[in-house]
């Protein structure tokens, strides 16, 4: 199922990697930000279809997330 | 309650440690020190005869009918004037005190219209009830002297009118205008026997004038000369009702007062602690939508968006919208539904539409309006303090020394509270303004802003940034604060931030377009000037750095030790009624009530086992997530109370995608709003002037909302809820709203102490209210942080990706007026619409020279989004290159030129800054055309199919 547009998402997620880039762990502060607020339709869309879209930083959460979701 | 005048004690409240003992009348009296004598006559119970003293307006000596004997000295002073002293003993009736009151009297009377079975205020008018008082029985002079009984009537405001015929000169509508709304609208014109009341110029008339209309006068005058019309056209009220304002997130409570089932005025409460007895045009007139003629009352279905409305019985529009439900979630699956609470409804309805999505549709798809207002309040006031609230109550303003206002425009959005910051102001406190415009606050009568800075929209951060550099670098922090109250590492890692040269006032004026000296001094200020306080609002959060700025703001107010008393604090003006509530309720899709994430086992558990379901552990969709997956096919219906997203919410073009995208949109409101042109089920919704329940304001006041009349359509929204839970099968059986509040205390540890018994016992109750706090918290964070150590936050400034250029070379910024509230369904049927009939473009002058335009002008307005037509205003108000408008009116939907781009952290969108092209039009633009022919066709009802 896909929510959003893949293009509306990455640009999202981005966003979020951008301001939170001067925390501690920007990587696993992106990722704690997209798992508490985005539905898990939301996170699959990011994670099958724009992956490709994102800068290192949101690429690496998502790619953490994935990773937590075992 | 039966009708009774509100209690007046004649001059205002003293606070005092010191108290006086006397005696009055022979009966001994103790009050606190510095009261007046005719204070303490009223507190002891006595009545000294008054015309032109009120209790919530210094003592001004001029009626003369206020006269006393004090044992000792000479004469017979006035008793509003003369304070109380140790030992006096004062007499209030004497022959010789009787004499002189009923000589005054006479001479009154000897000029006043001898009307008073034919006078609107017979049985309610302080002079006749004083005439009585002294014993007045007949003139000597006669009536035939040079009087003022041929003054001609003003009738130019719609809500009151103003017969000079009547006045006494007592100077109460002046000194109310001027000390309690603070607009120094009205005057004493002339002198002696040629003294007048009146509005600004001679040539003026009441709408003409500066007048507000926030009905101070006429609250305050003691006869008929400044009287509501619709006391004159309904007559005396027969019974008040304690209730509370559906506009604001101030919360004025108001005394309705009713003749049956009729509203005859809307009275603020003196005994409101959120507006302490004052009122702003809105919430004091602007209530007769109630029982507007385009109200609708019968629920609607149809089967297309294409089809008239077809009104049938509540029993078929609940089975009906219920079907539908259980088909669309049986076919695409139960997160293809979700809801939309509203902040204009009660904390008990908002509850229980968070409830039907949670334990009826079985999912978190449930947002709220503070998806685009406030969200990022709540993200970051609960990142750096551990709440999603503000930290004082409104009464704090008065111990203010230097107050920030940033991004509000309060005199507009907030004005009764605006009028205690004005009256703060008066007494010396200091004021910064950062805004795009400049708003009245910065400069009006005996008010004048310190600071002004005239930041570029778009650059709140960085101005907040430049500010922390000051305070920072120029060692004004407070040290001792932060080290007890904040964690000191995070404290240190932001200040080498905020240290850097980069982030200093001189580098980011180029950015900002704030001068960096003003900034400089105002961050000085702000830091040493004694206590600060911020207020702010939608110009703060409405952005793409809403939140970090909201967190900026936090971090201002930690490194400046301005936090946990009286004075200070973070201050979120919130935007409408119930956004405070509403958000409260649970109704983000990743909160449960009381701001809990729905990934937490424990608050789950809590739920799950008072409503027998269980609760989804991942959060659901935003607003504009709904509406994307709609447009994608996987999100079908929606249930919408009280809000009209396609013309609040940003970009037009994309919510009506959205919305024609579903299946089923159910719209529960008022009217046929906006949104309802997409809908396939309407359920008529109630005022507040018809159901129970309470309000939770921007001081996190929960205030009761009590029926003053029964709901027009039948049920409040709250029964409207519960039936359609049950036409799904939910097992609801709420008697009354108190039973919802009650299972809102059992879930909520912020509301564990809150119940009707005691909302009707003490008024209100700030939350928390629980063990720790029983009486509620008025101020928060005293001894600590509600996270434990308050935490810096690093806010980088981000440039928003809305950008000017070659196409689009303005900002555009938005926001409301003061007679309009948010989307106008309200206001705009009312007779308010005389002061603003339609949404206008303030442009700068040398912007409007570049493109020939003047004042009143048509232009058209467009940006990448789209584009619409409106006048045009000609002010420097706004700073060159940046455009202002509301967003009041449906003809001019300003939001389909906004844009998509939103909060990083919330998604809150971006309304404060579009870039846009100002050109001159002769006409609508081609989507105002098209929406007008929707508009039109989508509200069609189909006539009733006669019985066979």
């Amino acid at each position: 199922m896909s929510v959003g547009t893949p293009e509306r998402l990455a640009y999202m997620a981005n966003q979020i990697a951008t301001n939170l880039a001067l925390t501690n762990d920007p990587v696993a502060a992106t990722a704690e930000h997209i798992h508490s607020f985005w539905t898990p339709a939301m996170q699959r869309t990011l994670a099958s279809e724009a992956l490709d879209r994102l800068g290192p930083v949101a690429r690496a959460a998502m790619i953490q997330l994935d990773a937590d979701a075992g | 309650m039966g009708y009774e005048p509100q209690a007046d004690f004649g001059t205002p409240l003293v606070v005092s440690d010191t108290t006086i003992s006397l005696t009055i009348d022979g009966r001994a009296v103790t009050v606190p020190a510095g009261t007046s004598v005719m204070r303490a006559a009223s507190e002891a119970g006595g009545s000294i005869p008054r015309l032109c003293a009120s209790d919530n307006l210094a003592a001004f000596g001029s009626c003369r009918l206020c006269l006393v004997e004090i044992e000792g000295m000479r004469g017979t002073p006035a008793s509003c004037t003369t304070p109380v002293a140790e030992g006096m003993a004062v007499k209030t009736q004497t022959p010789r005190l009787q004499k002189l009151r009923k000589g005054v009297m006479e001479l009154y009377i000897s000029d006043h219209p001898l009307d008073c079975l034919t006078c609107s205020a017979n049985n309610d008018c302080e002079l006749q009830d004083q005439a009585a008082a002294v014993g007045l029985r007949d003139v000597r002079y006669g009536y035939a002297g040079a009087n003022h009984l041929g003054s001609s009537l003003d009738a130019s405001n719609p809500y009151f009118d103003f017969d000079p015929s009547k006045c006494i000169a007592c100077s109460r509508c002046v000194r109310a205008c001027d000390e309690v709304q603070g607009t120094f609208a009205l005057t004493i014109e002339g002198r002696g026997f040629a003294s007048k009341v009146s509005a600004g110029l001679a040539s003026d008339n009441f709408l003409g004038s500066e007048c507000v209309s926030c009905g101070a006068c006429v609250q305050a005058c003691p006869t008929a000369t400044l009287q509501e019309k619709a006391v004159k056209e309904i007559g005396k009220p027969e019974r008040a009702v304690v209730t509370t304002c559906a506009y604001c997130g101030v919360g004025c409570t108001f005394r309705a007062e009713m003749r049956g089932e009729q509203v005859v005025r809307m009275v603020p409460w003196k005994d409101g602690k959120a507006n302490r007895g004052h009122s702003c045009v809105k919430g004091r007139f602007a209530w007769g939508y109630a029982q507007h003629q385009e109200r609708v009352l019968s629920p609607m279905i149809r089967s297309s968006i294409d089809e008239p409305w077809r009104e049938v019985s509540w029993d078929e529009a609940l089975s009906h919208t219920a079907s539908e439900l259980k088909r669309i979630s049986a076919r695409y699956g139960r997160n293809a539904l979700g809801g939309i609470t509203s902040s204009r409804c009660t904390n008990e309805e908002t509850f229980l539409v968070q409830k039907l999505v949670r334990a009826g549709f079985g999912n978190n798809n449930v947002d709220t309006c503070a998806r685009v207002c406030h969200s990022p309040t709540g993200y970051g006031l609960k990142t750096t303090f551990g709440t999603s609230a503000g930290t004082q109550d409104f009464d704090s303003v008065m111990d203010a020394d230097v107050m920030l206002v940033i991004g509000a425009n309060p005199t507009d959005g907030h004005p009764v509270f605006a009028s205690r910051m004005k009256r703060r102001l008066r007494q010396g406190a200091k004021l910064i303004v950062i805004d795009p415009r400049r708003i009245d606050l910065v400069k009006s009568p005996h008010i004048e802003a310190a600071y002004h800075l005239p930041l570029r929209p778009g650059t709140n951060v960085a101005v907040l940034s430049a500010m922390a550099h000051v305070i920072v670098t120029e060692c004004l922090a407070d040290e001792a604060f932060i080290r007890e109250r904040c964690d000191w590492d995070e404290y240190a890692h932001w200040a080498e931030f905020v240290g850097q040269d980069r982030n200093s006032p001189e580098a980011l004026e180029p950015v900002t377009g704030v001068p960096a000296a003003d900034l400089r001094a105002a961050a000085r200020l702000f830091a040493t000037g004694g206590n600060g306080a911020i207020y702010y609002g939608l110009g703060v959060t409405e952005h793409s750095q809403g939140s970090s700025t909201v967190m900026a703001i936090a971090n201002l107010a930690m490194a400046t030790g301005n936090i946990g008393r009286r004075g200070v604090g973070v201050n979120p003006l919130r935007g409408q009624n119930n956004v405070q509530g509403a958000c409260d309720m649970g109704s983000f899709p990743h909160e449960l009530s009381g701001y809990r994430h729905v990934s937490d086992p424990d608050a789950r558990a809590l739920f799950e086992a008072a409503w027998g379901v269980p609760i989804d552990p991942e959060p659901g969709l935003r607003i504009p997530n709904m509406l994307d997956a709609a447009t994608d096919g996987t999100f079908k219906a929606i249930y919408i109370q009280g809000e009209d997203i396609l013309q609040s919410d940003p970009d037009t073009k994309h919510v009506s995608a959205g919305l024609a995208a579903m299946e089923c949109v159910i719209v529960h409101d008022l009217f046929l709003n906006e949104t309802a042109s997409y809908a396939h089920v309407f359920l008529p919704g109630s005022t507040f002037l018809e159901k129970n329940g309470t309000f939770t304001n921007a001081e996190r006041r929960i205030q009761p909302v009590r029926k003053v009349m029964e709901p027009l359509n039948g049920y409040e929204d709250w029964e409207v809820t519960q039936e359609l839970a049950r036409a799904m099968g939910l097992d609801w059986n709420y008697a009354h709203p108190s039973e919802i509040m009650d299972e809102i205390a059992r879930l909520t540890p912020s509301f564990a102490g809150v119940n009707f018994a005691r909302l009707a016992s003490q008024g209100s109750l700030q939350w928390p209210v629980n063990e720790a706090a029983p009486d509620g918290s008025p101020i928060m964070h005293i001894d600590g942080f509600v996270r434990g150590k308050g935490k810096f936050v690093v806010t980088d400034y981000v440039p928003t990706d809305e950008r000017t250029g070659p196409r689009f070379p303005l900002l555009l910024t938005t926001g409301r007026i003061l007679s309009q509230y948010n989307v106008g369904a309200q206001t705009r049927r009312t007779a308010n619409v005389v002061w603003h009939e339609e949404d206008l473009l303030e442009i700068h002058p040398s912007d409007a020279e570049n493109r020939g335009l003047k004042s009143g002008d048509w232009v058209r307005l467009a940006s990448r989004s789209g584009e619409t037509t409106l006048r045009a205003t000609v002010t420097d108000r706004v700073a060159p290159g940046v455009v202002y408008t509301t967003f009041h009116h449906p003809a001019t939907q300003a939001n389909v030129v906004t844009t998509e781009f939103s909060d990083w952290a919330t998604n809150c969108p971006e309304y404060k800054v579009t870039a846009v092209q100002i050109t001159p039009s002769n006409g609508p633009s081609e989507w105002q055309e098209g929406y007008e022919a929707l508009s039109t066709r989508s509200r069609r009802i189909a006539d009733p199919v006669p019985a066979e």
